[in-house]
């Protein structure tokens, strides 16, 4: 399960990558929510998986699922919710003043002239 | 403990501050007038140390700066310093005289001028009399920053800032240069302090680190007294006013590099190298400054190259007079005499080519060139101006009776002398020594008569520029006069300054050769019997005679050395090329673009982490604690394949949120099955709300494919996408098959119900452990939330893209 995991993660890495390197501005933020999904499934697969029940004292279970990357993990969807809510946010505006979606027209004046 | 000695090298800088309110408040008077009084009191002062040095006495006052770095100030007073520091404050009061009377108190901003002056020589005063060489290093640098500001003094002529960079450019690389060398004898001895280090200089003879140390130094000399090749920064400094010229570029900025050779001498020159190195570099500049010299048509360009052919004839000296250290007795050591010729010309060229500088600053104060090809005839009208450009260009020449001619004959005699020294193939190659030396000094006896004939001799041009040419006024004359007749009492009369100046400064040169009491003794005599020297001198005023009559003959010589060959055209190219190669190096990989940046990430990021993976062996798989895969991983491993895919290739931004959003919602069934239900929560909400945001940008952006093109698929960016992919499976790989420790989370399930008091582990982590993190997470979102509303609110208006 754990090389099964480790290999999902890689491939959403892949996805991610390939997605953030292209020059449409919808495909990059996009890239970059596979990559967070492929990160956090990372954090999960590290810690052990299906190592007892499911976090909750209440259960009386005898081993427990380790709580601390689940923890980090909420923290990190959070974060990358916010980034990419602005993210997009961003982009949108970039097309209205810019006129388009294509970082290659969105570079700055040419200092070097 | 701050002595006397510290305030008189600081002295200069205090004076500087209190220049510019002088300067407003006291419009009426000179400005130089006050500074006048600060190096005419410090001469006065270090006039009383002359007794001390010529009884063999040294003194040294410690100050502390940074004891703990072994920075200290310390003040050191021997024959060497104090022969430096009466040359700087006493030419540098006759500098200062004559200031006043060249520079206009209406036209010129003197109050820059006389703080850059007072700057530089506090400076120069701390680099002749500091012991500590990061002291000494700390004054060299700020001589070289007032000098660029003494050079750029017109700044808004566009020669004078070329020839300010350049001159920092080079000396300031030589100085770090220096910089390093210094370091390199610290790490030798444990000690900054000259003294200290020329006291354990036999230990450190044989260190790996003697050479580097020295030639790096030896660098620094030679930049900043122009020696060949660096000796091109010189003739671009005479933009300067002529003042700074006289000063700086003649008496002493440039014998600071001379000043550094024979400080150190002591601790180096028991190497054959250090002969070989400062003798050589000395004639081959001797010859090049004498021989550029004769072409030039500027008055200050042909003192400039005189003054570097000069120099380096001081430097020859300085390096034949090392030899002295391989006879053990100071009897019959025929060397030493090079070091009393070296002593006694540095004094020499300081007074005549101070005065040749004043005179040329007179002739073009007067005349409004300093072109020799429209000057002439101006023997009648300046008859003063005249003489001292007469009795400086003969004693420059060499010629009896004036000092330069006995500082020539010791010269010749020492440059003879080392023909006779059994060492180091100097039988083969020492013969081109009085060679050189004899052709040098025939072009230096052509560029001597060019400047006094050329000058003064023969007719008026008629194009000369001004109407009613005159003598100059006294105050004008008095410095160059001062100096003049300094050089006609140092002809006469050479051995007034043998014991007082003299030998002490040869004491602190080759300490080594003095046991006991003894003391250098030095007899400068006008007459030498018929000699060898004198055969040359007598050489050197015939041929160089029936050269300077047929000048016009043989001048074509120097157009068989094209221009596009010489150094100064080599120092613009490098400089050009230096920038050019920047430019097209930066602007070859900074393209602009953002994903280029992103793929040399990606890139260097993969090879970093699979190098270190593989090096160092971290790569492991181990199988054993594995958890089962079900049926239901599987089905939902094949369908987060297909989703990722789907919007890898797809050609709608629909299509690709779609496929994002199943992406998210399989992920959150992930967590499902992993057993975090807080999770799977947070992510299904939180995958619902982005891929609402999404549909709700897009339906303000434009089609992916906007004007029919298709996306197509792009093969190099697959290759970095998979490496990536690839690595971090490897390393996700490696992380779970090697667990080095058990985690803490056994704390968690114990304590969590006994001391936060609740039972859901990840809530109470969340907002109890670490409920730092949440804080901060929360602010992360506040932050996002405003920033989206900022963007969406602020409204740019009427403000172009640059």
């Amino acid at each position: 399960m754990e090389i099964l995991m480790s290999i999902i993660a890689g491939f959403l890495f892949m996805v991610g990558t390939y997605l953030v390197l292209s020059k449409n501005m919808i495909r990059i933020i996009i890239g970059t929510g596979f990559i967070s999904h492929g990160s956090h499934l990372l954090l999960l697969t590290m810690a052990g998986l299906k190592t007892g029940a499911p976090p909750l004292l209440g259960l009386q279970a005898s081993t427990y699922t380790d709580p601390l990357p689940q923890a980090l993990i909420l923290t990190a969807i959070v974060i990358s919710f916010g980034v990419t809510a602005f993210f997009l946010v961003l982009g949108y505006k970039a097309y209205k003043v810019t006129g388009t979606d294509n970082t290659d027209g969105l570079r700055g004046p040419d200092l070097h002239d | 403990m701050f002595t006397a000695l510290h305030f008189a090298i600081i002295m200069p800088f205090i004076a500087a501050i209190l220049v510019p309110f002088l300067y407003k408040q006291f419009a009426r008077i000179h400005t130089g007038w006050f500074v006048l009084i600060v190096p005419v009191l410090l001469f006065i002062y270090f006039i009383q140390y002359i007794p001390l040095t010529a009884n063999g006495q040294t003194v040294t006052s410690v100050f502390n700066w940074v004891p703990s770095l072994n920075l200290n100030f310390i003040a050191y007073v021997d024959g060497l310093g104090l022969l430096f520091a009466l040359l700087i404050t006493g030419i540098g009061s006759l500098v200062v005289l004559y200031s006043i009377y060249y520079l206009s108190k209406e036209k010129e901003a003197l109050n820059n001028f006389y703080v850059f002056l007072l700057m530089f020589m506090g400076a120069m005063l701390g680099v002749v009399l500091s012991d500590n060489l990061i002291v000494l290093y700390t004054f060299w640098e700020i001589t070289s920053l007032s000098s660029f500001l003494l050079i750029s003094y017109w700044y808004e002529r566009e020669q004078s800032r070329y020839g300010a960079l350049k001159s920092l450019l080079i000396t300031v690389i030589g100085g770090f240069a220096m910089l390093v060398g210094f370091v390199l004898v610290y790490k030798m001895t444990g000690t900054f302090s000259i003294q200290e280090i020329v006291a354990s200089a036999e230990t450190i003879t044989g260190h790996p680190l003697f050479l580097p140390a020295m030639l790096l130094i030896l660098l620094g000399a030679f930049t900043k007294s122009a020696q060949f090749p660096f000796h091109i920064w010189l003739p671009d400094a005479m933009e300067a006013p002529t003042p700074v010229s006289a000063y700086l570029h003649s008496a002493t900025m440039v014998k600071a590099g001379i000043y550094l050779v024979a400080r150190l001498s002591p601790i180096f020159a028991v190497k054959g190298e250090w002969l070989w190195l400062v003798a050589g570099f000395g004639i081959v500049t001797l010859f090049w400054g004498s021989f550029t010299a004769v072409r030039q048509t500027d008055l200050k360009g042909i003192l400039a190259y005189s003054t570097i052919s000069q120099l380096g004839m001081i430097l020859s000296m300085l390096g034949v007079g090392a030899a002295a250290l391989h006879f053990d007795s100071i009897d019959n050591n025929l060397y030493i005499g090079a070091t009393t010729a070296a002593l006694f010309h540095l004094i020499n060229h300081a007074t005549f080519k101070g005065s040749l500088f004043m005179m040329v600053g007179i002739v073009d104060h007067e005349t409004g060139t300093r072109d020799i090809r429209y000057l002439g005839g101006l023997m009648t009208i300046m008859p003063i101006t005249f003489t001292v450009a007469v009795i400086g260009s003969f004693s420059m020449a060499g010629l009896p009776p004036f000092n330069g001619f006995l500082s020539k004959e010791m010269f010749f005699t020492s440059m003879v002398q080392i023909t006779n020294l059994g060492m180091f193939n100097i039988e083969t190659f020492g013969v081109l020594f009085p060679v050189i030396a004899w052709i040098a000094s025939v072009f230096t006896f052509i560029y001597s008569m060019i400047i006094v004939f050329k000058t003064f001799a023969g007719n008026m041009h008629p194009g000369l520029v001004r109407a009613n040419i005159h003598e100059a006024p006294l105050g004008m004359l008095i410095s160059p006069i001062v100096l003049i007749s300094l050089v006609v009492i140092f002809g006469f009369f050479p051995n007034i300054l043998a014991h007082s100046i003299i030998e002490p400064a040869m004491a602190s040169i080759l300490p080594s050769l003095l046991g006991g009491n003894e003391q250098f003794y030095v007899n400068i005599r006008f007459w030498h019997g018929f000699s060898t020297e004198l055969y040359m001198t007598i050489g050197v005023v015939v041929i160089g005679l029936l050269l300077f009559m047929s000048l016009r003959k043989w001048a074509g010589i120097y157009r068989l050395f094209p221009e596009s060959l010489s150094f100064n055209r080599l120092y613009d190219q490098l400089l050009v090329t230096t920038e050019n190669v920047s430019t097209i190096l930066t602007s070859w990989y900074m393209k602009g673009s953002v994903r280029q940046y992103l793929m040399y990430i990606m890139v260097f990021f993969t090879l970093i982490l699979t190098v270190v993976l593989f090096g160092k062996g971290a790569f492991t798989v181990n199988t054993t604690n594995l958890a089962p895969i079900s049926i239901y991983e599987a089905v939902l491993a094949a369908s987060l394949v297909i989703a990722a895919l789907l919007t890898m290739f797809a050609s709608t931004r629909l299509k690709a949120v779609i496929g994002l959003g199943a992406t998210g919602y399989i992920v959150s069934l992930f967590f499902v099955i992993f057993r975090a239900p807080d999770l799977a929560l947070t992510q299904l909400t939180i995958e619902t709300v982005s891929v609402a945001l999404f549909l709700l940008c897009f339906y303000h952006l434009p089609e992916i494919t906007k004007g029919a093109k298709k996306v197509r698929f792009q093969p190099g960016n697959f290759i970095i996408s998979l490496a990536v992919g690839v690595t971090i499976t490897l390393i996700a790989i490696s992380a779970s098959s090697s667990k080095l420790f058990d985690s803490i989370s056994s704390f968690f399930s114990e304590a969590s119900h006994d001391l936060a008091g609740g039972d859901n582990m990840v809530n109470v982590i969340l907002v109890d452990f670490r409920g730092f993190d949440t804080l901060f997470e929360i602010l992360v979102l506040g932050i996002a939330a405003m920033g989206i509303y900022t963007m969406i609110r602020l409204r740019i208006t009427g403000r172009n893209r640059p």
